[in-house]
């Protein structure tokens, strides 16, 4: 819900014009996008494309980190150098805290990314105690998780980046979405495989492929690869059939997709049959979702607020920070209270 | 001191630095039991074994991206280019990645990408480049070139140390071919910063890597000429010892460029550039570029000849500026 409202508010913000660029919606991809990373432990990495704000989110970023990037100011993460959701959070090696590679738009560029962060992880344990942070040793092995679009996994990065992972047996779980579209290209014309998860199987990683919509399927099948994975067996990718609710961008009207399709997916919103389950299951009461709907669109309205007010970055810095050795400092992510316990294990 | 070659000089820098540091690691093709196309990393695997040599899947892309993925762990990682031209296959990686994320983020990239590059060996339109101008116009990446095994060793583990991403271009027809004297104690040649390989008062040939021979050899045939050379050896493109270039300039007043890549859009230009930007009034006859023929390289031993710069080539353009 919170991510939903975050890019709702993003939306009045974009129609003001103080969205600078473009606002890219998940609209109908909420759901996976939290449940797969609610699959993590808080001292995972993740690598999100633009349609995992949720992820972000459930890592603990705070909201307003994400209205700073989304409007250029220079108190967020990039300082107004780059996009939206591009955020990088490398914390120092002992801490709980995620690690956090916000979207590389030359897409499949993340997937080898991801791999060598996992990689480096188990290098890092292999490392002797003097190289080796306070804390360090206590943290369970890392898993990299990264989102790729149906449309991205036709990207030569892409294989590269998923046979690496496999060969090595890098802890890597990968998130493909199925949400029937890039841009206006339909996924019949991304791949001639009936289902994307079958993209996994080049490379002899095992693959599934679940209803993205439903929060609590997306969550078992992606907790079950990440265990495998921690657990020193490898790769894994999850296939997530799924739909892009809004067009690519803002700007997108998108009138190459049938209405009757929009419709049929309309009934099938994540957070609407999450929001079934929860009160079928007696997990929570109609009045009691009604309240965390009104205070997540609340706490997204006031970061939002407070954004808004920040400081645009100062041109005198435009070509500071380039080469190491310059301390221009990079303000660290906020990280928020996440659904993550204190010990650091999932709630 | 002890007399190596070029290639000793790379393979000794990657071992010293392997073992003063556990966080340098090699990956690429081939380098692990096999020791590299050239044997650069030969022995590195029995020394520090598999987990960390790691042979990789011909994935340009998956090595340069899995090690930016490591460098953001703290790890060290080098990563070699089985042949430089390959590099074009990362491309994406180095230029809109590596080299933009500190600035990006804040996210540094401590790798090193090396390899084999350039010509005179009959390697032909695909094992003969020399990419330095296809990154130059990329802030964020540092690049070196050395011409000696000194400087080979001491430039390879200034790279590695550096915390940012290095692009660091072995001549491959050097290799074998040049030896010298490198210390037994550790020593590093600082990023940045040229060196004059032959002092002179009548021009200045400004060049790098494998053209510092050539030039060297120019120059003692324009000294037969009565023409006092100066040979300056850049070492690192980026960052660039502008002041080293400058002092040249002013000392000598005409200025050659010579580079091994091919003449348009080469740093020849942009080395040009900076001279009449800032040495206009030291100049006594337009900058001069030798370079090698606009044309992909060629295989045929002839053919090559005619592309690549040549000691005759250096010498007769060298007189005509002197001429002026
Ligand atoms: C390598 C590369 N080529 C083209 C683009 C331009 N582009 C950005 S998003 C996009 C569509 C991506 O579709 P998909 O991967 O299915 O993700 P989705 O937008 O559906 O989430 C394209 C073509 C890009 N970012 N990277
Ligand atoms: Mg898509």
């Amino acid at each position: 819900m919170l991510a939903r409202h975050v890019e709702e508010r993003l939306v009045i913000l974009f129609r003001q014009s103080k969205v600078i660029g473009g606002l890219y919606r998940s609209l109908g991809q909420e759901g996976e996008s939290v449940a797969t990373a609610y699959a993590l432990e808080r001292t995972d990495a993740i690598l999100p494309l633009i349609r995992n704000m949720g992820a972000l989110m459930t890592m603990g970023v705070r909201p307003l980190e994400i209205f700073r990037q989304y409007m250029a100011k220079g108190t967020g993460n990039s300082r107004g150098r780059d996009l939206n959701i591009h955020i990088v959070h490398l914390p120092p090696a002992g801490a709980n805290e995620p690690v956090i590679v916000g979207p590389i738009s030359m897409l499949g560029d993340s997937i080898s990314v991801a791999a060598g962060i996992a990689m480096g992880a188990r290098m890092r344990a292999a490392l002797p105690a003097s190289r080796r942070a306070p804390g360090e040793d206590k943290k369970p092995p890392l898993v990299a998780m990264a989102w790729i679009g149906d449309g991205a996994t036709s990207t030569g990065a892409f294989h590269e980046g998923m046979n690496f992972a496999a060969v090595q047996r890098i802890p890597l779980v990968v998130i493909a979405e199925d949400n029937k579209y890039a841009y206006s290209t339909p996924i019949a014309r991304q791949m001639a495989i009936a289902r994307i998860d079958e993209r996994a199987a080049a490379y002899g990683i095992p693959h599934e492929m679940v209803d993205g919509n439903d929060m609590l399927a997306v969550y078992d099948v992606t907790k079950r690869m990440v265990v495998r994975a921690r657990a020193g067996e490898g790769a894994a990718l999850v296939g997530v059939d799924t739909m892009r609710m809004q067009g690519h961008a803002q700007h997108d009207d998108m009138r190459y997709v049938p209405k009757a399709v929009v419709d049929e997916w309309q009934q099938k919103d994540p957070l609407l049959r999450f929001r079934r389950v929860l009160v079928e299951r007696r997990a929570a009461t109609d009045k009691e979702l009604d309240d965390v709907d009104r205070m997540t669109k609340a706490y997204a309205a006031g970061e939002a607020d407070l954004a808004v007010n920040e400081p645009m970055p100062d041109p005198a810095t435009v070509t500071r920070g380039v080469y190491a050795g310059d301390d221009f400092a990079v303000p660290r992510v906020e990280l928020v209270k996440s659904p993550f316990a204190e010990d650091g294990s999932s709630a | 001191m002890a007399v190596i070659t070029y290639l000793e000089a790379i393979r000794q820098a990657l071992f010293e630095e392997m073992a003063a540091d556990d966080r340098v690691f090699v990956m690429g093709e081939d380098v692990g039991a096999y020791g590299g196309a050239f044997k650069v990393t030969e022995g590195l695997i029995d020394r520090f074994g598999e987990a960390r040599v790691i042979d990789t899947p011909i994935s340009e892309i998956a090595i340069v991206g899995s090690a930016i993925g490591a460098s953001y762990m703290g790890m060290r990682p080098v990563c070699e280019i089985q042949f430089i031209d390959f590099i074009a296959c990362c491309f994406d990686m180095l230029t809109n990645f590596a080299a933009t994320s500190r600035y990006r983020n804040g996210a540094g990239v401590p790798i090193v990408v090396r390899g084999p590059s350039g010509g005179g060996v009959g390697g032909g339109p695909f094992h003969s480049l020399n990419p330095e101008a296809f990154f130059l116009n990329t802030p964020g990446l540092k690049m070196v070139e050395p011409s000696t095994a000194y400087d080979a060793k001491g430039l390879l583990k200034a790279a590695i140390r550096d915390d940012d991403p290095v692009l660091y271009f072995e001549h491959k027809f050097l290799y074998r071919r040049i030896k010298d004297d490198v210390p037994e104690e550790d020593y590093v040649v600082p990023l940045g910063t040229a060196k004059v390989r032959r002092a002179g008062k009548d021009l200045s040939i400004v060049t790098f890597g494998a053209m510092v021979h050539t030039a060297l050899d120019a120059a003692t045939q324009l000294e037969a000429a009565g023409v006092d050379t100066e040979v300056l050896d850049l070492r690192s493109l980026a960052p660039l010892d502008r002041e080293s270039l400058l002092a040249s300039v002013a000392k000598t007043s005409r200025v050659l460029v010579l580079h091994e890549a091919t003449r348009t859009g080469g740093i020849g230009g942009e080395l040009a550039a900076i001279v009449a930007e800032e040495a206009f009034e030291y100049l006594d006859a337009p900058v001069v570029r030798v370079a090698s023929e606009d044309s992909p390289a060629p295989y045929a031993p002839p053919l090559e000849a005619a592309f690549l710069p040549s000691v005759d080539k250096v010498v007769a353009a060298a007189k005509r500026l002197v001429d002026y």
